[in-house]
């Protein structure tokens, strides 16, 4: 039995930044680059699985689409218990959309040959919540996106699941397998990682594969392969805030005086 | 290719309002006044939707009768491709929504349509199609185009077009699916469970606690600032999810909306996208935050750069014991 996770190495801003000169994307030294706090939470029903299970060996890989810097991404995975990871990346994937990426964890898995994928069910920095759906559309499996609770017994051929929606009501289906599931925040309590098992993971080889190994050609992925292209990236100009000045206590004694004023209570 | 295909959205027999906001979307982008907006009703009984759909700006109701009651992504996914290779349009419209998440991506993935999710703005240049969506935890705006892409499948965000007023009465006709193999069978909805008393959506005082309060240890002493100050006290998804505050406290999309509130205060409260989709209504929000740049001051009314719990001491000795 095989799980595999896709991850992302998503990027935040720091608090000064500057768009590129193309005026396509943040220049690269502003961007803050972490696990995707979604994809913590699929490691972790995948290592669930792997704990709640005696009989059979269950693995856990994990795979990203990222240049090298994605290793770091990969390393929190084996930390977190992941037992492998995979990197895909030559410079052809740059400007892959969420679709493009999705051909190559595709093609990871034709190899890999898991009985389960989890995904994010979308990503801190631009949550297309994409990619999951479109790995599952391309492998031609079953799929179901944002999803809080997880029955699942290796070797079933099928799965029950809760789906999220708005408003907190959950759906509840039952999903042939294997499938492809979009993982949500709060469906367990990720671990943290020891600094034993950070140290191990440190050690642990991570598969590098370019495309072209996977049979992924060059017009399947970057701009070519991808649904969309980005045109422009800007700053809006988003109305701010008035600001309340001063020290803490000149801050605190404005706030209550406009909780006053619009509860109109006698405090 | 020409023409606008929305396909509406329905759960447990209602229409879903962003349907509408779909239609007003569509009037707004279209190229000339004489292209057409349809749609698309996929349900096991679309007729119940019609007179729902019926507003200004809708052309055309196509009633598409499936085989699944509820949310099912492989019989969406076949009909709506079905319907694309028939109508061709030159623009799809579906919600930016949990079950657009469950099979858009699908469609367009194996349809290999132009495709962007949780676009708030397009517009044609000429006759290429804008999109425009957030970037960055929507600290910037992302422009996108899908050249070389007959059909465009957008998802949009709800709450961002206002739907039409005037009522119509759009000619209807009906597209036969075609038959899918169902993976996925829906079993039941759970309700999320009232473990508490509380009742959000009628708050008119909200003081609402995030990620920034740091441990479960300090929740008590907004607790206490709260009811001192005549607040209900709310929460943002990960106060929920760590289970420091039962999850009929939360705000946001999968939360509760604030919909009576009129005054909101943010504290440690960064400003997911997620989370301004309850909130973002409110008449006065108030929001603390040690991080000048928190997404949160661009729709909060005032914005206090500080220490929440320097602030939350410093506000509770306005407020009698």
């Amino acid at each position: 039995m095989k799980v595999l996770v896709a991850v992302k190495q998503v990027a935040a801003l720091d608090e000064d930044f500057a768009i590129r000169a193309d005026g396509k994307d943040v220049e690269a030294d502003f961007l803050v680059r972490d696990l995707n706090e979604w994809d913590e939470y699929s490691l972790e029903e995948a290592v669930k699985i792997r704990e709640a299970t005696a009989a059979a060996p269950v693995e856990v890989v994990a795979v990203c689409a990222g240049p090298e810097d994605a290793d770091e991404a990969l390393r929190k995975c084996l930390a977190k218990g992941a037992d492998r990871a995979v990197r895909v990346w030559d410079e052809a994937v740059g400007g892959s959309d969420a679709i493009a990426i999705a051909r190559l964890i595709a093609a990871v898995a034709r190899r890999e040959k898991p009985d389960l994928i989890f995904a994010g069910a979308q990503s801190a920095d631009h949550a297309f919540a994409a990619t999951g759906i479109a790995v599952a559309a391309l492998l031609e499996w079953p799929h179901a996106a944002v999803i809080t609770h997880l029955a699942f017994t290796p070797g079933a051929a099928s799965a029950v699941v809760r789906r999220e929606l708005e408003g907190g009501v959950l759906h509840e289906m039952q999903i042939d397998c294997p499938a492809v599931l979009t993982i949500q925040l709060g469906i367990n309590t990720p671990r943290y990682a020891s600094l034993r098992s950070i140290k191990q993971a440190a050690a642990k080889p991570i598969e590098v594969l370019t495309p072209a190994e996977l049979g992924v050609g060059p017009d399947a992925v970057g701009e070519d392969g991808s649904l969309s292209r980005v045109r422009r990236m800007y700053v809006p100009s988003v109305k701010r805030a008035q600001m309340i000045e001063g020290n803490v206590a000149e801050q605190a004694a404005r706030l209550a005086e406009l909780i006053r004023e619009r509860t109109g209570g006698a405090a | 290719m020409s023409g606008i295909l929305i396909i509406a959205e329905h759960r447990r027999g209602e229409l879903r309002p962003v349907t509408l906001e779909l239609v007003s979307a569509a009037q707004a982008v279209r190229r000339t006044p004489q292209e057409r907006v349809a749609v698309a009703v996929l349900a096991s009984d679309p007729e119940r939707f019609i007179p729902g759909v019926s507003v200004a700006g809708v052309d055309e109701i196509i009633t598409v009768k499936t085989a699944a009651g509820e949310f099912d992504p492989d019989v969406l996914e076949a009909a709506v491709a079905a319907l694309i290779a028939e109508r061709r349009p030159a623009l799809v419209l579906v919600p930016h929504s949990i079950d657009s998440f469950g099979y858009a991506a699908a469609l367009a993935a194996r349809g290999g349509y132009g495709f962007a999710t949780d676009v708030f703005q397009l517009a044609y240049d000429g006759e290429v199609l804008i999109a425009t969506r957030g970037g960055y935890g929507q600290k910037v705006n992302v422009e996108l185009d899908f050249p070389g892409r007959a059909v465009i499948v957008l998802a949009l965000r709800a709450s961002v077009f206002k739907p039409p007023e005037g009522r119509a009465s759009p000619a209807v006709s009906s597209f036969a699916a075609p038959a899918a193999r169902s993976r996925t069978r829906s079993r039941e909805f759970i309700e999320a469970p009232a473990s508490d008393d509380v009742d959000m959506t009628s708050a008119e005082f909200i003081l609402a606690i995030g990620r920034g309060i740091g441990e479960q240890a300090n929740v008590e002493r907004f607790r206490e600032l709260a009811a001192a100050a005549g607040a209900v006290l709310g929460c943002s998804r990960p106060i929920a999810d760590a289970g420091w505050l039962p999850k009929s406290r939360q705000i946001g999309q999968s939360g509760k909306t604030a919909s009576a509130c009129r005054l909101y205060v943010a504290m440690g409260i960064s400003g997911a996208i997620q989370h301004l989709a309850g909130m973002k209504h409110v008449s006065t929000i108030v929001a603390v935050n040690s991080d000048a740049a928190a997404s949160i001051f661009s729709i909060a009314t005032y914005g206090i750069v500080a220490d929440i719990f320097e602030i939350a001491d410093a506000l509770r000795g306005h407020f009698a014991k």
